[in-house]
């Protein structure tokens, strides 16, 4: 079975909320759209203070070209624009408003009826990107990069074919996987959009086989169509990162960094954004809602919740048993990869694939020993780099070592920490180490030109 | 409610540890243990006993008095382990006061001095053997005959199968060799030796367990007896002088230390290219001085001898990076 | 006879090949300095006592190297040789001596434990640029120090040091040399060199905070909330401005008049080195406010 071919752990999958069907959350009272959903430039706010929006109006547009635009999901009124705490644990540019009601922009198909490939056979790639970008849909695994950027490629660069990351490799997540089982046909108009739209005839759909029913649903509403082929993966994390995923599927390695993925030829596209993608062009419907997953041992009912984008953290975690007494973290995202967040009035945004509670036992680290040297974060690096090195650089400040040793190639998966048997927080190290070494690199490179100039 | 925690990523842990990688390879060494006992009796208890409590003894001693640490660290199970390899490598017969000089040196001066767990170059056990094998070389290379259960001081000594080979290749006469035990007895351990390298059969045993637990990878010691046979069948083909490949493997500390002693984790490469590197040199090395080293045993001074290497190892062997390999 | 003729040959012959290898090693091998370095280093006191933040008289010249190809002077100062030596030095370089003022780290943040409380806690490594990738860190304020004290590990002097209590980062007036380290260090950006002032006298706004007055009040009970209050008291010497919801005093124009301390309703506007009762400052301030407890 495929996998790909370096490093790699396997954490308990604690796949709490798998046999939970995707039920609807209710409307929030009071909807935050963050400004900063997405990788790139935010969106600048374009309605103001008692403005009345419907669910599709659009609240923010785009900043620049790696950018999204942001829609209202509820209906109501703008109760301000004004900086709110969001996933990053700071305040950002965002717009409030009070909902009233549930009224939906005229133009939005919200019919159950499967649109097919062959009922809009007029649609091109270019207007298929088109729609993409309007509808400001961007990587839903957590990522959030623009869709459309990536469907773009640059020039000299040629798509060979669309990968969908449909791994979930991160433990207790399971929106992707729900989303396999209960809307497969959608999901496969959305890989065929996609491939139009990157101008490639091949598809492959890249599921761990720790979820078996999906292989098997996918498998079979794909046997007529010869072009998309579902890869089953052993399971592995981080198989669902994107260069991993690629080396796993089709067996091509992306080259270190500034290389992207285009550049062995292939578009990766998680489930979630096909899904986003078929809504958006064949219902006209921009990213207002996805699924998340509210998990957690201590949590009363994990479930996959289809939750409008806006709504607080508080709201959904209540509609899952409440909030634990004796939780110690609060992540938005999955265990591996998540972002501890320091409050519940946090709102929901397009990348929030889970919200994970652990109770304060999970949650607190053991203190570090010293480094044995075991060399288990090096046998775990998915991307061949040596973790004990890497930090021990950064934590002594020298930035050259762990140049030289291409820090900037860590993909912040975190294999490295949660194998070490000393509890050492190598991440955090190194998360300093890349981002000072990026700096470092970003200030010579202009200074480069300058001199050039 | 608590105050929420917040840290980075990532939030959840393996739940492995130091102390379950140290216990799992004195695990491992419980057949060993459980052999020695068989065949040396009441002189092995007393060896590995005072071995093993004279090295937690001094652990504990130097990080409270000398270092001046609040926290102890023999809880890691590092002492231990350090103590029982230091007792596998000692015959049953030597006195307690040079088993507790042995710890002294192998914790305080092999560990301790460089900062404790973690950072010394050199394998702590070994560099206690080492000493003591330069110090004592009457008392370390006199080896009871296995079988005498009651006996501690006064037990009954012989040649060991490396005695009987270096003879064979200082005189070169191969018929010497004749003396040597049957492969089955030396595969169990029905041989004189230090306490730990008798039975290859337990040792290898151990070596399967860590395999499976994932404590040890299979680079090294692989790639220390796969040199050792390859290099020791040349030279006997070459010249019958020279034992068979089989009891070269089998005698000595060859399988000890290629599984238990080379696999330490501090004192050995990172990479597996960098571990193969060092175990194909550890076993030349190994060769090398037992047939025309001044020392029957080799194996101690190849892996201290590689253990200064390993940075150096380290620094050139990287691992692959992702992206590095050919485009298919 | 012959003897004596193969040993002169012999050792001559290894002496020229000695001084042949030699001459190509020196070419092949010369390291090229910059020949301003050396003479810097001559009009430097040659102490070597790193006073300056650099090892030694050497680095420090080479850092001024630097900084004169990079345009100016400022923030280099050797504290042994003073202002003095500055000039001997601009002068070789062809460079004019920055301003005389010595120069002193400012913590711009007041919010202690009790102002700014830790509502979460952070566990991971004790480092500020660590924590500070987490977001907001373990108070609700995004500008303010996060008392971990990378500023401390980063001073070479022992200076700066986070206090234990308030957990926020203070400054030893007598131990800072102004090498502005810390400053570079902090990913929070909140400590500034200021000039040290007449008898190190002077007035700073320990606060960082750009948000909204709503929101600051919330974050911190000493948060400047830009109400510009401050601004309307120093109308006359025009040394206070208002830039994104923060007051800033600029020390050249400043006349250390401490009216602006007593009109900051938020406590935000500190005074350094004021003596406490002495109506010694100009214009006959009266007031018996708290001086900092930075002296």
């Amino acid at each position: 079975m495929n996998t790909f071919k370096i490093g790699g752990v396997h954490p308990a999958e604690n796949k709490l909320s798998a046999g939970s069907p995707i039920r609807e959350a209710n409307l929030p009272k009071q909807a935050v759209f963050s400004m900063f959903q997405h990788i790139g430039a935010p969106a600048k706010p374009v309605v103001k203070k008692g403005d009345i929006v419907k669910v599709g109006t659009l609240l923010g547009e785009p900043g620049g070209f790696v950018s999204a635009p942001v829609y209202s999901s509820v209906s109501g009124k703008v109760s301000k624009v004004d900086v709110a705490l969001d996933a990053s644990d700071t305040r950002r540019m965002a717009v409030y408003v009070d909902v009233e009601g549930d009224e939906w922009e005229d133009t939005i198909d919200r019919s159950a009826t499967l649109v097919r490939m062959d009922d809009r056979k007029d649609l091109d790639g270019k207007t298929i990107i088109e729609k993409i970008k309007q509808a400001g849909i961007v990587g839903m695994g957590g990522a959030t990069f623009p869709c459309h950027v990536k469907l773009c490629p640059p020039p000299g660069s040629k798509a060979e074919c669309v990968i969908i990351n449909a791994v979930e490799c991160e433990p207790y997540l399971t929106a992707d996987h729900r989303l396999m089982l209960e809307h497969a046909d959608e999901i496969l108009v959305g890989v065929q959009l996609l491939m139009r739209a990157a101008g490639v005839d091949k598809g492959y759909i890249g599921i761990e086989n720790n979820k078996p029913d999906a292989i098997a649903l996918m498998k079979e509403k794909t046997a007529s169509m010869a072009n998309i082929q579902v890869v089953p993966l052993k399971v592995k994390y981080p198989q669902g990162g994107e260069k991993q995923l690629i080396d796993a599927v089709i067996g091509r390695q992306v080259p270190a960094p500034p290389a992207l993925p285009i550049s062995v030829g292939a578009v990766v596209q998680n489930v979630g954004t096909a899904y986003a993608v078929y809504q958006a062009v064949m219902k006209n419907k921009p990213l207002i809602d996805r699924v998340i997953t509210v998990t957690g041992k201590s949590v009363q009912n994990p479930s996959n919740l289809l939750a409008r984008l806006g709504t607080p953290f508080q709201q959904l975690i209540e509609e899952c048993g409440g909030l634990p007494e004796d939780t110690g973290k609060i992540i938005g995202g999955g265990p591996m990869m998540g972002k501890a967040l320091i409050s519940l009035e946090v709102p929901m945004t397009k990348g929030s694939s889970g919200l994970l509670v652990m109770t304060e036992k999970e949650a607190r680290r053991v203190k570090p020993d010293p480094c044995i040297r075991c060399a288990k974060c090096v046998n775990a690096c998915p991307m061949g780099l040596e973790p004990y090195l890497l930090s021990v650089a950064s934590g002594q400040h020298q930035w050259d070592v762990a140049e030289e040793n291409d820090i900037v190639s860590c993909i912040e998966c975190g294999s490295c920490a949660f194998t070490c048997p000393s509890h050492r927080p190598l991440l955090d190290l190194i998360r300093l180490g890349k981002t000072t070494v990026m700096g470092i690199i970003r200030g010579r490179a202009a200074a480069n030109s300058q001199s050039k100039k | 409610m608590n105050k929420l925690i917040v840290s980075l990523s990532p939030h959840v842990h393996s739940g492995d540890s130091i102390q379950k990688n140290m216990y799992g390879v004195c695990l491992a060494l419980l057949p060993m243990l459980a052999a020695s006992l068989w065949f040396f009796g009441l002189g092995a208890a007393i060896v590995l006993a005072t071995s093993v409590l004279a090295c937690v003894f001094f652990e504990w001693a130097i990080t409270r008095f000398i270092l001046k640490r609040e926290e102890t660290t023999i809880c890691d199970g590092s002492a231990v382990l350090t103590g029982l390899l230091l007792g596998f490598n000692l015959p049953s017969n030597l006195p307690l006061w040079i088993i507790i000089l042995g710890a002294l040196v192998a914790i305080g001066i092999g560990k301790m001095t460089f900062g404790g767990l973690g950072q010394n170059p050199f394998n702590p056990a070994l560099v206690g053997r080492v000493f003591l094998l330069i110090s004592f070389p009457v008392q370390m290379t006199s080896w009871p005959v296995p079988g005498q259960m009651a006996s501690y001081l006064d037990a009954e000594t012989a040649a060991t199968p490396l005695s009987i080979m270096s003879g064979a290749i200082a005189t070169g006469d191969a018929s010497l060799l004749h003396d040597l035990p049957d492969t089955m007895s030396m595969l169990l351990g029905h041989m004189g030796g230090s306490l730990g390298e008798v039975s290859a059969l337990c040792l290898l045993a151990g070596c399967l367990f860590m395999l499976w637990r994932k404590i040890i990878t299979w680079h090294i010691p692989v790639s220390i007896l796969g040199t050792v046979l390859v290099f020791s069948t040349l030279l006997h083909v070459a010249n019958p002088v020279y034992a068979m490949p089989q009891q070269v493997l089998l005698s000595g500390g060859l399988i000890l230390g290629a599984c238990f002693m080379a696999t330490d984790y501090v004192t050995s490469p990172m990479t597996g290219k960098g571990q193969l590197i060092y175990g194909v040199c550890i076993g030349l090395l190994t060769v090398v001085i037992r047939n025309w080293g001044a020392y029957p045993e080799g194996m101690s001074f190849a892996i201290l001898i590689m253990n200064a290497f390993t940075p150096l190892i380290n620094t050139y062997c990287k691992p692959k990076r992702f992206g590095e390999v050919t485009k298919k | 006879m012959n003897t004596i003729l193969i040993a002169v040959i012999v050792l001559g012959v290894i002496g020229l090949a000695s001084a042949l290898i030699l001459f190509f090693a020196s070419h092949k091998f010369a390291v090229h300095e910059d020949p301003r370095i050396a003479q810097v280093a001559e009009v430097l006191p040659q102490a070597n006592c790193g006073g300056c933040g650099y090892p030694g008289c050497g680095g420090f010249a080479a850092a001024c190297v630097n900084a004169a190809d990079e345009g100016s002077l400022d923030g280099k100062l050797c504290p042994v040789g003073g202002q003095a030596v500055m000039e001997q030095v601009a002068s070789v370089l062809g460079m004019q001596a920055s301003s005389a003022a010595p120069k002193v780290a400012v913590v711009h943040c007041s919010g202690t434990c009790d102002a700014r409380p830790h509502g979460v806690e952070f566990d991971g490594v004790h480092s500020c640029r660590i924590q500070n990738m987490t977001g907001m860190g373990e108070t609700q304020c995004l500008y303010g120090c996060l008392g971990e004290g990378d500023c401390e590990h980063a001073c070479l002097f022992g200076a700066i040091k986070v206090d234990p209590v308030t957990r926020i980062a203070q400054v030893d007036e007598s131990k800072c040399t102004g090498c502005g380290v810390c400053a570079k260090t902090c990913p929070r950006g909140i400590i500034e060199l200021r000039p040290l002032g007449p008898k190190g006298r002077r007035m700073a706004v320990l606060c960082n905070n750009k948000d909204k007055g709503a929101l600051a009040v919330k974050e911190c009970k000493n948060s400047c909330i830009g109400c510009g209050k401050c601004v309307k008291t120093c109308e006359k010497f025009e040394a206070i401005t208002l830039d994104a919801n923060l007051a800033r005093i600029d020390p050249d124009k400043c006349r250390l008049c401490r009216k602006c301390e007593e009109a900051c309703p938020r406590g935000a506007i500190h005074a350094f080195n004021f003596p406490p009762k002495k109506p010694s400052v100009p214009e006959g301030e009266k007031t018996t406010t708290e001086t900092s407890n930075q002296e």
